[in-house]
């Protein structure tokens, strides 16, 4: 009976927890959501998320974090993979990881001053006679940067599911008759594939929803889904609205987690000590 | 052999840095068809040499040929060469049927003609029905066979085996000794096997290369390695045996620990200070009296099909004894043995030279 009793007391703060940020904050913006400007119980903020607007608005959301995530993949793959055939791959791990402990808005900042007018990238292409380039506020800068902030959170998982492949596995297809590219495309790739669905959730996931780096990067030219929920509840004052577009970003985000979730099949092992 | 061997070793050497050789020099010939096994303890380079064959790295120095064709560059991939892995290295995320046509389906075969090898191979190792399993729901045993089912399946000319056996329990590895042994003499293709142990290098092989810190100590088939081990390593590493320093007084005779011995060996230099060898299973128990050496026995274990007795000479040299007779631990007994147990090793001599002179012998000394 005691044990029984200790085990529901450890739950408490997990539950206090869950309730106070997690189901309270979804059920207060569910509850906001059906309400309009003057407070009166209404449907029309879902209706208008369905107008051509908001629709575009998520569309274009999608879009820039389909490039972010892809941009982020294609640099994050061969990265990882060169991590784990590195000899001091912990500390080249912890070079890569070190920079998302720096605060977000530093490292945003820092970018202004970067690819700003004056800054040292403009500065060395008037060096070659290239003149100065409108860098800052286009959607090349946007991109650049969110990849930049998001790239840990894409190659520690692919880091460690390649770091957790049995390498005997690529002896054995090339010993098999499969050329490099068969082989990663048939064994590496399928058996890492885990890492990459937790990397994309990683960054695809969050970039919908980013509103900082559109405003100070992108110079707000780029509106997403957390930038329109910004400006409804900040600028607007329409919670209600509001409310709605962050229901509609959870529904989306719990949409991308089912697609990309895991398969049970020869995930947990990936061949190692079977 | 007028034919071609199957795989030539060429004055190969394989190191990592200016340090550390893995190989030093290998020379080795393997016909076609035969069932070869490497055997020494971890390090000595026995999967190395495996590993050059399969072509998952290239020699230092040295030339590896296949069938007459040098092969130092060519890739894994393009080599007629499977292998068996230690952990079997089998694909998690395919289950049976597509671990075994992995191979074939580079190849690019037809569907129908995959489907016939796969099922051919899987009937050969026993394993018809179970396709559809996934790997992690095949026990180790299981797992080996899809190994080898994977390996055969692609009809390679040489089959590597890396130590397949040691992740099983005793039982279902001495009943894969005979099974793999079976599957080499009915496919008739060359075997190479991993091993380092003897019991199982014994058991299997045609011919054995016996390997110590990258260099090869003896070659030859399991009976000329056991009963004439060229040194005090192979001696020691074949089989339990006593060695002993001893010297040579004249031909066929030796001298062990203060006592004249009749033997068979001659030739060597008068007093020459040599190792002997003598296998438990050759000393007989007997009496103090009839005995050609006196013994007090140490400790004694029932080992089974024998006792295994630890004993002493008035020298302190100890004397492994496997024997059916008892003895009392405490008590002196005496041990007889024949001439022909006495096995002579030269202290640094090369295989050549040991060859040369037990062929001086003449065929009377291996008639035993």
């Amino acid at each position: 009976m005691q044990t029984k009793n200790t085990k529901t007391l450890y739950l408490i703060p997990y539950f206090t927890w869950i309730v106070l940020f997690v189901i309270a904050p979804i059920g207060l913006i569910t509850y906001y959501s059906f309400f309009d400007l003057s407070g009166n119980f209404t449907f029309d903020n879902y209706r208008n998320f369905f107008s051509s607007v908001y629709l575009t608005l998520t569309l274009s959301s999608f879009w820039y974090a389909f490039l972010i995530t892809l941009f982020s993949l294609i640099i994050a793959y061969p990265t990882a993979y060169w991590l784990t055939k590195t000899k001091h791959k912990q500390l080249w791990l912890l070079l890569i990881i070190i920079p998302s402990w720096i605060n977000l808005l530093l490292k945003t900042y820092a970018f202004i001053g970067i690819f700003g007018l004056y800054g040292p990238i403009n500065a060395f292409l008037n060096v070659f006679g290239i003149g100065e380039q409108q860098i800052l506020f286009t959607d090349f800068s946007f991109i650049f940067v969110s990849v930049y902030i998001f790239i840990p959170f894409m190659i520690l998982p692919i880091f460690n599911a390649l770091d957790k492949l049995n390498p005997s596995l690529i002896d054995a297809s090339r010993d098999l008759g499969a050329s490099s590219w068969t082989t990663f495309s048939k064994v590496i790739f399928p058996l890492t594939v885990n890492g990459v669905k937790a990397g994309i959730q990683a960054v695809f996931i969050p970039s919908l929803s980013l509103f900082m780096i559109t405003r100070l990067i992108a110079g707000n030219k780029v509106i997403t889904l957390g930038t329109a929920i910004e400006q409804q509840f900040l600028v607007t004052q329409n919670w209600g609205m509001g409310s709605t577009i962050a229901v509609f970003l959870i529904i989306f985000m719990v949409i991308i987690m089912i697609i990309t979730g895991q398969r049970e099949k020869g995930a947990t092992s990936n061949g190692k000590n079977k | 052999m007028s034919e071609t061997p199957i795989i030539r070793f060429e004055n190969v050497t394989k190191s990592y840095d200016a340090e550390t050789t893995v190989l030093d020099s290998i020379n080795l010939e393997l016909e076609r068809g035969k069932f070869y096994t490497l055997l020494g303890p971890s390090g000595c380079g026995k999967t190395t040499i495996l590993r050059l064959i399969a072509g998952f790295m290239q020699p230092s120095n040295g030339n590896i040929y296949f069938n007459g064709k040098l092969i130092n560059n060519v890739p894994a991939n393009e080599r007629q060469v499977n292998t068996v892995f230690q952990d079997y290295a089998l694909f998690p995320h395919l289950n049976v049927y597509e671990n075994v046509a992995f191979g074939l389906r580079i190849k690019k075969l037809g569907k129908k003609e995959i489907e016939q090898k796969v099922l051919e191979a899987l009937k050969f190792v026993n394993l018809s029905g179970y396709e559809h399993r996934e790997i992690e729901e095949m026990s180790g045993g299981q797992r080996q066979r899809v190994a080898i089912a994977r390996a055969i399946v692609n009809d390679p000319e040489i089959i590597l085996l890396d130590e397949p056996l040691s992740a099983l329990d005793l039982k279902l590895r001495s009943e894969m000794q005979y099974e793999l042994r079976e599957l080499q003499q009915r496919l008739g293709k060359t075997f190479i096997f991993v091993t380092h142990d003897q019991e199982e290098a014994l058991a299997m092989s045609d011919e054995i290369f016996v390997l110590n810190e990258g260099h090869i100590e003896q070659s030859g088939t399991p009976m000329d390695i056991y009963d004439e081990p060229i040194n005090r390593f192979v001696a020691d590493f074949i089989g339990e045996s006593n060695i002993v320093s001893g010297t040579m007084v004249a031909d066929f005779r030796v001298l062990i620990g203060g006592k004249e011995f009749e033997c068979v060996d001659k030739g060597l230099n008068p007093n020459e200070k040599i190792d002997i060898v003598i296998r438990p299973e050759d000393l007989e128990i007997t009496s103090v009296e009839k005995g050609k050496m006196k013994v007090k026995v140490d400790t004694q274990l029932f080992r089974g099909v024998h006792y295994e007795l630890s004993t002493y000479d008035d020298e302190g040299n100890e004397w492994l004894v496997h024997s059916t007779k008892k003895a009392e631990v405490g008590e002196f007994i005496g041990l007889d043995f024949d001439p022909e147990s006495i096995h002579v090793m030269r202290l640094n001599e090369t295989e050549e030279e040991f060859d040369k002179r037990l062929e001086s012998y003449g065929e009377d000394a291996y008639a035993n």
